[in-house]
């Protein structure tokens, strides 16, 4: 910390008094700081949780190097204070600055959130009243940064339009440079905020919210999304790149310990599984994958650049990316005998998932990961996971003797259509797992069965599909506590409560807005955290707000219902996601579609980008 | 295998960087520069990196020490040309040298640490004085920290105000296991608030 700003200063007296200063002073290897005064355009990313979270967050690394490598722009950060740094800070009169020149947000001339989960929200107010930026978009004034937000939780804008001036939907990478050039040209011609961004609006996947009134119905449903200004487009279809950019290799390296350490590299992006339940699979698509050579020379430079000890390659479905053998074997051969530890998460359950991890792991350990989701056929059938027990309990065998003495398992609960036998069923093939652990090697073997509660997304097959009420999702838990005990066994599971929450925000409409006012104003900030989140203060504020959380978590949605996101397009057709969720309820499986097109729409929807691409670096097969 | 020792400064931008961190700045140091660390035995190889005296969290140094073991030999020389371009904002290579193998480690060697402490604000000189008269003259200084009576007294080994336009005051303090003084402290015995001063460190005492 060498900046001798006020900022600074005041923060010399505070830092040595709160728990782990080092979030608040910037300074990483790689760290860009670029001298103020000499670009034009100033922009400032929050990733609106603490530090120790956000610093390896993927899409603010990306975009942080994008952004800087242009001459007229450059790319700070911050993160939210914990809540001991946000009070020395509001009792020193301190607001929200960047860590590397130690600026005001306010002084930026734009203010990028990621929002990758929803209950980050409320931490998105706080950061703002902490930057002493108003809350809402229409309260702002032409000095005031353009507050614009990013990440999957944007694919439904509406709960939070009134707080963002711009919401960019899709892959930021190409789009953030058109951003960056309206709001110069904008600045240049001395135009006002409200111009600003309505010029903003013409950018392809850009939605400003001001543009549009919501309709609604008079039982609350949503009816229309009515433009309030000419030329407002009707709908906003997601950004992609044709092919995937070059990856960062310049990744911050921080000076404390934060909760990944490590080279992160996406392998490819997309997925053609078709899990029903999965929100990312849709609005990633379509699958580009990244060459061998191009993954292992951005390894290589990253490497150089990090002194990193751990590599992630990242994917949504690791074993069907194209050349996955001939890639670990390259990176065996090019890496092994330096003591890294690299992880290859979302592997497919077979047996050949083991040998690529045994290729990957010079000295075992921790444990191997896997996600079955669910255990019995039917539910197999509905959320379209195609996986055999028995191939599950074979491969589990292949693990537990072959040296891993943990094994973790995800499943999730509350998916459409299931029953307390479904659940059972998760009991059952835990127990037979952890009884292959014991054959093979004694009391030694673990089993970690880490249970989620299914809510239902956005764009998704199952965006018609009900919340499980919270006494169906208590007595499934209950059944699966009461039985997942015992030696070598654990289980963990997500509060019902916060699931709640999660779910309502989730496929919430603009009413919504006001809730997650209140509820900031009632106290509400870290809601991601199992100790900060206070449920007592969101029940008070959808009260206080005359809305019941029911409307949007568990009323049976009509198949003709419009929807507040159908105006945000991912390319993926409403008609294939509802005639998906009819096959659930029939429990048709849908193949995977590399082995053949389903009409999804992306094709035909980005025809005109797929022509740029080379031939097989998009994972969608010619239609037939 | 070859035994390094490093002698550098650690300055405002690694001040929050504790101990343990600072293993893992020196690890991915090494890992940038190509230079190949020996590792420790057994499941869990660890990198042979160690440092003679954790510096507290907050402070700035002058002189901090750190061994390395390195599985291959080369020249001081060439070391240093591959360290230099990989180092972390706030660290400065002082000076290096090659120790014996067999040597003691450094963290048994330490037995005082000496630091400097700078005012933000005007130093009212005639009372820090006195303060430090009385400290001087009494039998023992009985404090409490974490819960712990300890006496300060005796990890005092020399303390001095230096008058002048910008006065400061230097101490050595003990620094072994066990009895290890906190400039801190000494700052609250003084009557002074440490998060009004600036303190580095400039030097640290080995046995013979």
């Amino acid at each position: 910390m060498n900046e001798n700003t006020e900022i600074a200063r005041k923060l010399k007296k505070i830092l040595p008094a709160v728990q782990k200063p080092g979030r608040y002073v910037g300074g990483e290897l790689n760290q860009v700081k670029k001298d103020w005064e000499s670009v034009a355009t100033h922009i400032a990313l929050v990733f609106p949780d603490i530090y120790d979270i956000g610093l390896p967050n993927l899409g603010i690394m990306i975009l942080y190097e994008q952004i800087n490598q242009r001459q007229d722009a450059l790319c700070e950060r911050t993160y939210v204070p914990w809540l001991d740094m946000e009070t020395a800070m509001r009792r020193a009169g301190i607001p929200l600055y960047s860590l590397e020149s130690f600026k005001p947000l306010a002084e930026f001339d734009i203010v990028g959130f990621t929002l990758p989960y929803e209950t980050l929200y409320t931490n998105v107010l706080n950061a703002l009243d902490l930057a002493n930026i108003p809350l809402h978009s229409a309260q702002r004034a032409d000095a005031h940064p353009i507050i614009l937000a990013g990440g999957h939780a944007t694919f439904n804008p509406e709960p939070m339009a009134p707080f963002f001036d711009v919401f960019v939907i899709g892959e930021g990478e190409e789009v953030i440079h058109e951003v960056i050039d309206c709001v110069q040209k904008s600045k240049a011609s001395g135009a006002t905020r409200a111009e600003t961004i309505q010029s903003l609006s013409r950018i392809a996947g850009i939605y400003v919210p001001a543009l549009y009134e919501p309709q609604y119905h008079a039982d609350g449903t949503f009816k229309e999304l009515k433009p309030v200004f000419e030329n407002a487009p009707l709908s906003i279809r997601k950004r992609i790149c044709s092919s995937l950019p070059l990856p960062p290799t310049r990744f911050l390296v921080p000076s404390i310990d934060v909760v990944h350490n490590r080279v992160a590299l996406e392998i490819m992006r997309g997925c053609t599984r078709g899990c029903r339940f999965c929100h990312a699979g849709i609005v990633t698509r379509p699958v580009r994958e990244r060459s061998v050579p191009d993954i292992l020379n951005a390894l290589d430079t990253a490497l150089k650049h990090t002194g990193y000890e751990e590599i992630a390659l990242l994917s949504l479905s690791s074993s069907d990316y194209t050349h996955i053998q001939q890639l670990v074997e390259a990176i065996v051969d090019r890496f092994s005998g330096r003591n890294l530890t690299i992880s290859l998460p979302s592997l497919r359950i077979e047996s050949f998932s083991v040998d690529l991890m045994e290729k990957l792991k010079g000295v075992r350990q921790g444990g191997f990961t896997l996600a079955p989701e669910a255990a019995s056929d039917k539910m197999r059938n509905i959320i379209n996971k195609l996986i055999q027990m028995e191939k599950l309990l074979s491969t589990a065998r292949e693990i537990y003797s072959r040296g891993w003495q943990s094994i973790k398992l995800y499943f999730m609960i509350g998916q459409p259509g299931e029953t307390i036998e479904d659940v059972q069923a998760i009991a059952d093939i835990c127990k037979q797992v952890i009884a292959e652990g014991r054959k093979a090697i004694g009391k030694r073997a673990n089993l970690h069965a880490g249970v989620s509660t299914f809510v239902p997304k956005p764009h998704t097959p199952f965006q018609w599909a009900s919340l499980d009420s919270l006494p169906v999702v208590l007595e499934k838990q209950n059944l699966l506590k009461d039985q997942l005990r015992g030696p070598g066994m654990k289980m963990t599971w997500s509060n019902p409560r916060e699931t709640i929450l999660e779910a309502a925000l989730s496929r919430g409409d603009r009413n919504l807005a006001k809730v997650i006012e209140a509820a900031w104003r009632g106290g509400a900030k870290f809601d991601a955290w199992q100790d900060q989140f206070n449920y007592n203060v969101w029940m008070d504020a959808f009260d206080a707000q005359l809305i019941d959380p029911e409307f949007y978590t568990s009323r049976p949605r009509d198949l003709e219902e419009v929807f507040p996101w159908d105006h945000i397009h991912t390319g993926v057709s409403k008609r294939y996601l509802k005639n998906e969720f009819l096959k659930s309820k029939e429990g048709q499986l849908t193949s995977d579609c590399r082995e053949g097109c389903h009409g999804c729409g992306i094709l035909t929807e980005f025809s005109d980008l797929r022509q740029k691409a080379p031939a097989d670096r998009w994972l969608c097969p010619e239609r037939t | 295998m070859q035994r390094i020792r490093i002698v550098y400064a650690k300055g405002r931008e690694l001040m929050f960087t504790g101990n343990l961190d600072m293993q893992k700045v020196w690890e991915r140091t090494f890992r940038r520069a190509g230079l190949e660390l020996a590792y420790s035995q057994g499941f869990h190889p660890q990198p042979r990196i160690h440092q003679a005296c954790p510096l507290p969290v907050g402070f700035t140094s002058q002189f901090e020490l750190l061994d390395f073991w390195l599985n291959t030999n080369g020249t001081l020389q060439e070391i240093e040309a591959k360290l230099q371009p990989a180092l972390q904002p706030g660290i400065t290579i002082l000076h290096m040298r090659e120790v014996p193998l067999s040597e003691n480690s450094l963290q048994t060697q330490v037995v005082a640490a000496k630091y400097v402490v700078f005012f933000d604000f005007k130093v009212n000189k005639q009372q820090v004085e006195n303060r430090l008269n009385r400290l001087r003259s009494s039998e023992a200084c009985i404090r409490t920290r974490r819960g712990k009576e300890y006496d300060l007294l005796p990890l005092i080994k020399s303390i001095s105000f230096i008058n002048g336009p910008h006065p400061y005051l230097e101490m050595i303090l003990s620094a072994t296991a066990g009895a290890t003084g906190r400039p801190e402290e000494v700052l609250d015995e003084l009557g002074i608030d440490y998060t009004d001063t600036s303190i580095v460190r400039t030097d640290l005492v080995l046995s013979e």
